[in-house]
């Protein structure tokens, strides 16, 4: 064991080396874009999927948190003429109006669950988007905020970006790693596995949901004002996007929801992949057949993530064909579900209408 | 003023209606697979796109093409459920189902912008410019047929849940998949057409939606916001309560607009958050939503 601890250690040291030498070894501003705009996501979807990942309650309103944080900072350099480099020092108000937003946004949206939630986040998200269009005078409706001009050389411009975000990115999954070994985590994740019987062994779901709701807003809120200063424009169909909170989604299921590195590789692939196909198909439309169709492939084929599922592979590889899983026989001894942390692994024709049962129970508790 | 009030009432009624016809199918399908079609935004759109096709090519009347898009919008719905959503199982299902039907608006999406361009439509006929004027008010002839046509539709999918064997399978398996299996119920056959009669019903939503507003492949985004809202508020599942948030949510979307246009649609969905933050099932929902 110690011997693993020491391989993934060298791997992590080997890995943070690469991330800091990035833009000495890939200079191109083209290419350190595509890193910036990729750990930003990667920051933000670490922080969504403290909150949704962990306890199970998709959100589709994480732009809220986002293009608030980037208002935020727009306004307040605006109004109170900050200018120059100076502008950093408005990023911790940019976490701060994003948790402050997600405390009204949790005591609503936290009272339902399931579909109800999503569509209640959309709603809320909407409601911020127009606001945003609407409230001329105060975030400048569709001309929106331009950011301060920052005396940076163009050249260093995005080096510098690229440590931010990356201090950032790495900011958020650390907070992730932490809060998944906590026992703060564990009762995230005993709500996303049943969250009334999580309630009724002593867990404060609301209060526990509403934490990680606000911390997971705040780090959105933060990399939103890091964002707006480096687009340096923030106009309400942008910073309120509905294909953000998708992206979000789809980045999280691709690389293994609830898991610490498959959010992480999910951004890594995606957001740079979408900007690639937008920038080649400037009209946009083939890439979004093949945005769709990459979505559907993922979906039927990998539903569990990438990391799951070779994590997976691995295991088999290692266990030499021996079934991981237990077979069919004495899962169906095995005790029901809601005791069980996994589902079981495999998605085989006879286990469906056991799943389906078992699906059914949980909802019958 | 009070004149004004008036006429914005009925025109939110009879708008309302139109919303009605394309939340009926978005409500059944959530009822029955226990999912949110995402897509039933772009197939509204797809609708209105045949529709404007047998129009267009060959001057077909918009009530009567439907006589041709309501089952072909049934096949694809088919199609849809069978190939992808069919395919779901396990503790993600919701957000799976959010994901897959997302991807196929997308992939429709982009085949209509490859077909057709940004550029904006609208479906015509004769009756769709003019209007009737009755006890001092504008009755557009579009609204009034549309409303009849809802109302006929909603009455159709009673009589489909309520008078037939199939119907009845249908509200088993709404009850208790597990239990419907088990006395005999193809689940998955209840599954597929549901879903099919879900999507259909957007042909005529689709119809009407292209007759009353300019539309290009970019629109159903706009639209799924506002059925999502409308089912919701309506109590997930219940047809009846679609038609009621249709009509309640589209008065006072008319009435707000009196005096600011801009924010009509913020308090469209504002209603939504009140109304839920009183009643979180909605206005007919059917019991509390349960955990995942």
């Amino acid at each position: 064991m110690s011997a693993q601890r020491a391989v993934s250690g060298a791997a992590l040291i080997v890995l943070v080396a690469a991330a800091v030498a990035f833009p000495v070894i890939f200079s191109s501003p083209v290419v350190t874009n595509y890193a910036v705009y990729a750990l930003i996501f990667v920051a933000v979807v670490s922080a969504w999927n403290v909150f949704s990942g962990f306890s199970g309650y998709i959100s589709l309103g994480h732009a809220v948190f986002f293009g608030s944080g980037a208002y935020a900072v727009g306004i307040a350099a605006k109004d109170w003429h900050i200018t120059g480099t100076g502008v950093f020092a408005l990023l911790p108000l940019a976490a701060a109006v994003g948790a402050v937003i997600a405390v009204p946004f949790g005591l609503i949206a936290l009272r339902v669950r399931r579909h109800t939630f999503i569509v209640i986040t959309i709603a809320i998200f909407f409601i911020f988007q127009l606001m945003a269009y609407n409230l001329n005078s105060f975030t400048g409706g569709t001309i929106g905020m331009s950011a301060p001009f920052l005396p940076w050389s163009p050249t260093t411009f995005n080096d510098r970006f690229y440590y931010i975000t990356l201090a950032c990115a790495a900011g958020a999954v650390v907070m992730a790693v932490l809060i998944r070994r906590s026992r703060f985590g564990l009762q995230l994740r005993a709500i996303r596995d049943d969250e009334d019987r999580a309630r009724g062994l002593g867990v404060r779901t609301m209060r526990v949901k509403m934490t990680a709701l606000v911390l997971s807003a705040a780090v959105a809120g933060l990399v939103g004002g890091v964002w707006f200063l480096y687009l340096t424009q923030v106009l309400p169909n942008t910073g309120f996007d509905p294909l953000f909170d998708l992206a979000l989604v789809l980045m999280a299921f691709l690389g293994g929801l609830g898991t610490i590195s498959g959010p992480i590789i999910g951004a890594l692939i995606i957001e740079p992949g979408q900007l690639y196909l937008t920038i080649k198909y400037t009209n946009g439309y083939a890439s979004e057949i093949l945005l769709g169709a990459l979505f559907l492939l993922i979906v039927l084929f990998m539903p569990r993530g990438l990391v799951p599922t070779f994590g997976e592979w691995v295991r088999r590889a290692r266990t030499r064909g021996r079934p991981v899983v237990p077979p069919p026989a004495s899962q169906r001894a095995a005790p029901p579900s809601g005791l069980r942390s996994e589902e079981p692994a495999t998605s085989d024709e006879g286990r469906r209408g056991l799943k389906a049962a078992r699906r059914r129970a949980g909802r019958a508790t | 003023m009070a004149h004004q009030i008036y006429q914005a009432i009925v025109d939110g009624i009879l708008v309302g209606g139109v919303y009605a016809l394309m939340a009926v199918g978005l409500t059944l399908i959530f009822g029955v697979l226990d999912i949110i079609n995402i897509a039933q935004g772009v197939l509204v759109v797809l609708g209105a796109y045949l529709s404007y096709e047998l129009s267009t090519r060959l001057h077909m009347d918009l009530f009567l093409g439907l006589l041709i898009t309501v089952p072909a919008m049934f096949v694809i719905g088919v199609v849809i459920q069978w190939a992808f959503i069919r395919r779901l199982r396990g503790r993600e299902r919701t957000s799976m189902t959010l994901l897959v039907t997302y991807a196929v608006a997308l992939i429709i999406e982009g085949i209509l912008y490859e077909i057709y361009g940004p550029n904006v439509k609208q479906l015509n006929a004769s009756y769709v410019q003019s209007s009737v004027h009755i006890f001092g008010f504008y009755l557009p002839y579009i609204y009034l047929y549309g409303f009849a046509l809802a109302v006929a539709v909603i009455v159709a999918i009673y009589a489909l849940l309520y008078r037939t064997r199939f119907g009845r399978s249908v509200r088993a398996t709404m009850q208790d998949e597990t239990a419907a299996r088990l006395i005999g119920v193809d689940v998955n056959r209840v599954a597929a057409i549901t879903f099919g009669v879900g999507v259909a019903v957007t042909a005529a939503g689709g119809m009407m939606f292209g007759a009353t507003n300019s539309f290009n492949p970019n629109s159903g985004y706009d639209l799924i916001s506002r059925l999502l809202a409308i089912i919701i508020l309506g109590g997930l599942g219940s047809i009846g309560g679609a038609l009621a948030a249709s009509v309640f949510m589209l008065t006072v979307e008319s009435l707000v607009t009196i005096w600011s246009p801009e924010w009509a649609i913020v308090v469209f969905y504002a209603a939504l958050v009140v109304v839920l933050v009183i009643r979180p099932t909605g206005f007919f929902g059917r019991q509390p939503v349960r955990a995942q």
